[in-house]
């Protein structure tokens, strides 16, 4: 019950959207790619559905090449960015669908239907048009749908991207919930690192159609391969060995996170604040140490003025070492 | 979808697929269109040569004249056009619905009924009528196909240009005018290949003194069997066609490419908008002029008003003009294009199908069946017609004395109609919303029934009303293949026209009258079904 890429290649023409990637997801793993936009993640996932034809390399499920198998054979289940739900069927008649191709009876149909509405906390919303529906109603309808004939494996594409911030947290954690409740297999596409670590088990890290580095998200976090992925995963600022000695004291390689230098009145660190910027939870600042610039972070309460003086204290959480 | 099939069941690429659904339009355009047009020319070049022809002084006469009067009216259409396709599509005002029908009707008349209501008005006929009459079946065509996309045009480059200091008319003419460009254009082809082709208008109109190229095949060839002449005119006229539908695909694909855009509802007018709205209401009111007086002449006689020419479609005209009723005309007519429709849904509907599906995979060769899907709108009635006569006795059975010629030579006309009333909403359907159907384990072709099928069946019942009512009126290759004993009502029309007695041309008037009341029955029941197309019609 697992799935397998080796060394796939997809091509548009002579660009090379994807190349050798090796790819394994476990029985009931969640694995999150991470990428910026444009780095062939999605192309991934479509040629791991059937919509896109490898140009070299394999796709296998328990061991079985899928080369010859059409998407509508593979019992992979898909759910767009933007839904993509049937717009002359409501919400149940969406939902079935999947089961009605299996020629699933229509009292096991209805059942499976409002286990799955319960599921996603649409309970009693069977019968609605889905064009009334919001983007985040839209959105669980389409998980709804693509979970109901129970997939082997469910492919999620940017599921939470189209949705507001405040939806879009609420919206990961209930499906990081709904996909270990279910034990289900899932491939998930972002480009949000958040999104990534609340959902997945481990995390692939994408960059121009490569996959760079797997791990736990932890270890992603803490150990980006190199200094692109540190970067793309929130490191402002790297730092080579002999200057990170003298400001973490860490002798290697780090990136520095906002995070990493906080104001602290009995910190060892002195500096001048640049610029000022309030965040919801907390106040972002830039600041000037031995004529270099670094992030920082203030709390909210009596922050620090542009051309005040202080001091910093380092935080290990926001300190990245790479390699 | 690199494979498609189970497992170790080899099966197509969906391009070679794809390729093989083609075949059924192809084998239909291949059968009856192309090989009885190569027939006619072949034999008519086997004869004499197009060159003889070509050097003759009358022969250039006849081209100038085609594609002046067609210009002329080109120009026209797109003029009164205009005014109509704003209100159409970008204002709110009471009656709007009844516009967008009444515009419509001239568009599905007979053309030997727009002839007639044309001569009706101008006795003599001569090219002012022609210019008119064509112009009038025309703009419809602009008023849809301009509308469609400036109801789609994104309001706020507008605003933006107003807020920049444009005025009403500069702010139309550096940012709508071309924004809409596309639709113009294509429009223009449309409408020019129509005019420039236009059979049953010309005839009725011009008699001997104007002719086209079209009326002048016809001539050749039914009353001097000029064979070798009609077919070098044929096949000028074809390079001709051909190079107009390739300017007019190259609008339509910019025009597609610019897509998608936004639904704009439409406002109240404001201001000058009014003089535009007007203007609009008085080509509508213009549109509508010949239409009543045609009603009207079938009502008047010599002694006074009188129903005498709707009893008379009951029997056979004055001195038995008729080998049938008007009647059994009218059951013959209805009987054809229900055939007519049928067959072009079929070939129409598989055509859009692969289009759309081959145009995901993109290849030269959907651009070129879709090209050559227009063509029988832009090859003279007659050569066809005459072209079936010629080849049809190769097929088994005897065709060319089947009641199903007539239907087919229809289909032909209508098939293209649909192909452009069906195309665009296929195209328009997101192809994940074919991917999401395909990874819940639906088919190919259960995709094509659960997801496009529904979602382009009003478009669907739209085209076969439009294909249904055009079949109806069809003129140019039924009047040459329809039986002697089974005529159509346009046909039956066009015979007690030409023949004397009051009670004929009281008969002949009544009869339109029929066609237009059925026709705009038709429309106004389509019109309902409103269809949020954006097809070109």
């Amino acid at each position: 019950m697992s799935l397998r890429v080796d060394g796939l290649d997809v091509r548009y023409g002579s660009v090379a959207a994807v190349s050798g990637v090796d790819l394994t997801v476990a029985d009931g793993e969640v694995v999150a790619l991470l990428g910026p936009s444009g780095c062939g993640k999605s192309t991934l996932l479509r040629a791991v559905a059937g919509l896109e034809p490898p140009t070299a390399g394999t796709v296998s499920w328990d061991g079985v090449d899928l080369a010859g198998t059409p998407v509508h054979r593979r019992g992979f289940g898909l759910v767009f960015q933007d839904g993509q739900l049937f717009p002359h069927r409501d919400v149940a008649g969406n939902v079935a669908f999947g089961l009605r191709m299996r020629r699933v009876d229509r009292a096991a149909r209805a059942e499976r239907v409002a286990e799955l509405l319960d599921l996603v906390g649409l309970t009693g919303y069977a019968d609605r048009r889905v064009t009334e529906l919001s983007g985040g109603e839209q959105q669980r309808v389409a998980l709804a749908r693509a979970l109901a004939p129970r997939p082997k494996l469910l492919l999620l594409d940017e599921p939470l991207s189209a949705l507001d911030r405040a939806l879009r947290e609420q919206l990961a954690l209930d499906l990081a919930r709904l996909l270990r409740e279910t034990g289900t297999t899932a491939l998930v596409v972002t480009h949000d690192h958040d999104e990534a670590f609340t959902l997945a088990d481990r995390v692939a890290v994408m960059r121009a159609g490569r996959v760079v580095q797997v791990g736990e998200p932890s270890a992603v976090w803490q150990h980006p391969v190199d200094v692109d992925t540190a970067r793309f995963l929130g490191c402002g600022r790297v730092l080579a060995p002999e200057a990170a000695q003298r400001l973490v004291g860490v002798r290697e390689r780090v990136g520095l996170r906002a995070t990493a230098l906080r104001v602290d009145p009995s910190g060892p660190i002195r500096a001048e604040v640049v610029t000022r910027v309030h965040r919801r939870d907390h106040v972002r600042l830039l600041v000037r140490l031995d004529g270099e610039d670094f992030e920082a972070v203030a709390g909210v309460a009596d922050p620090p003025s542009p051309g005040d003086h202080v001091t910093l204290t380092v935080d290990h959480d926001g300190v990245a070492v790479i390699g | 979808m690199a494979h498609v099939g189970a497992g170790l069941k080899p099966t197509l690429s969906p391009r070679l697929a794809w390729s093989l659904a083609a075949l059924l339009p192809l084998a239909f355009l291949g059968v009856f269109f192309a090989w009885p047009v190569l027939a006619i020319v072949g034999l008519g070049l086997g004869e004499g040569g197009v060159l003889p022809v070509l050097a003759r002084a009358d022969t250039w006469d006849l081209v100038g004249f085609t594609l002046g009067q067609a210009a002329a009216a080109t120009v026209l259409a797109l003029v009164t056009g205009m005014p109509v396709a704003f209100l159409l599509a970008r204002c709110r005002v009471r009656g709007t619905g009844l516009v967008r029908a009444a515009v419509m009707v001239p568009f599905v008349l007979p053309t030997v009924v727009v002839g007639l209501a044309f001569r009706a008005l101008w006795p003599d006929g001569g090219v002012l009528p022609i210019v008119l009459a064509n112009a009038f079946f025309n703009v419809a065509v602009v008023a849809r196909t301009v509308g469609g996309l400036w109801a789609r045009v994104d309001r706020r480059a507008e605003d933006a240009a107003r807020a920049l200091g444009a005025s009403r008319v500069r702010a139309f003419t550096s940012v709508v005018l071309p924004s809409l460009a596309p639709a113009i254009g294509s429009a223009a082809s449309v409408v020019f290949l129509f005019c420039a082709t236009s059979f049953g208008v010309v005839l009725v109109l011009g008699g001997a003194r104007h002719r086209t190229v079209e009326t002048e095949i016809y001539l050749r060839t039914v009353q001097l069997f000029d064979l070798s002449g009609a077919a070098a005119l044929s096949l000028l006229q074809f390079v001709a066609v051909i190079a107009v539908l390739v300017l007019g695909g190259l609008a339509r694909r910019r025009r597609e490419r610019s897509l998608p855009l936004r639904v704009e509802p439409p406002r109240r007018p404001a201001g000058g908008e009014w003089g535009v709205v007007v203007a609009a209401w008085l080509v509508v009111a213009a549109l509508l002029t010949p239409v009543v007086g045609l009603v009207a002449r079938s009502l008047a006689t010599d002694d006074g008003w009188s129903f005498a020419g709707y009893a008379a479609l009951a029997g056979t005209g004055e001195r038995g003009t008729l080998a049938v009723s008007g009647l059994d005309a009218a059951l013959n007519s209805v009987r054809a294009a229900t055939d007519a429709t049928l067959v072009a849904l079929l070939v129409g509907v598989t055509s859009a199908v692969v289009l759309v599906g081959l145009r995901r995979h993109g290849t030269w060769f959907a651009e070129t069946l879709d090209t050559a899907l227009m063509l029988p709108l832009g090859v003279s009635a007659v050569t066809l017609g005459f072209g079936y006569l010629v080849t049809m006795d190769a097929l088994p059975g005897d065709f060319r004395t089947s009641p199903l010629l007539v239907p087919l030579a229809q289909a032909l006309v209508v098939t293209p109609l649909i192909v452009r009333i069906v195309l665009p909403v296929l195209r328009a359907v997101d192809e994940r919303l074919r991917q999401a159907a395909a990874t819940l384990g639906a088919s190919p072709w259960r995709v094509w029934r659960e997801v496009d099928l529904p979602l382009a069946a009003r478009s669907l019942v739209a085209a076969a009303g439009f294909g249904f009512v055009v079949a109806l009126g069809e003129f140019g290759a039924t009047s040459f293949l329809a039986r002697p004993e089974a005529p159509t009502l346009p046909v039956v029309i066009a015979r007690l026209m030409s023949r004397p007695g009051e009670l004929n041309s009281q008969m002949a008037y009544a009869a339109c009258a029929v066609l237009m009341v059925v026709t705009t029955v038709a429309v106004l029941v389509i019109e309902r079904l409103r269809v949020p197309s954006g097809g070109e019609f």
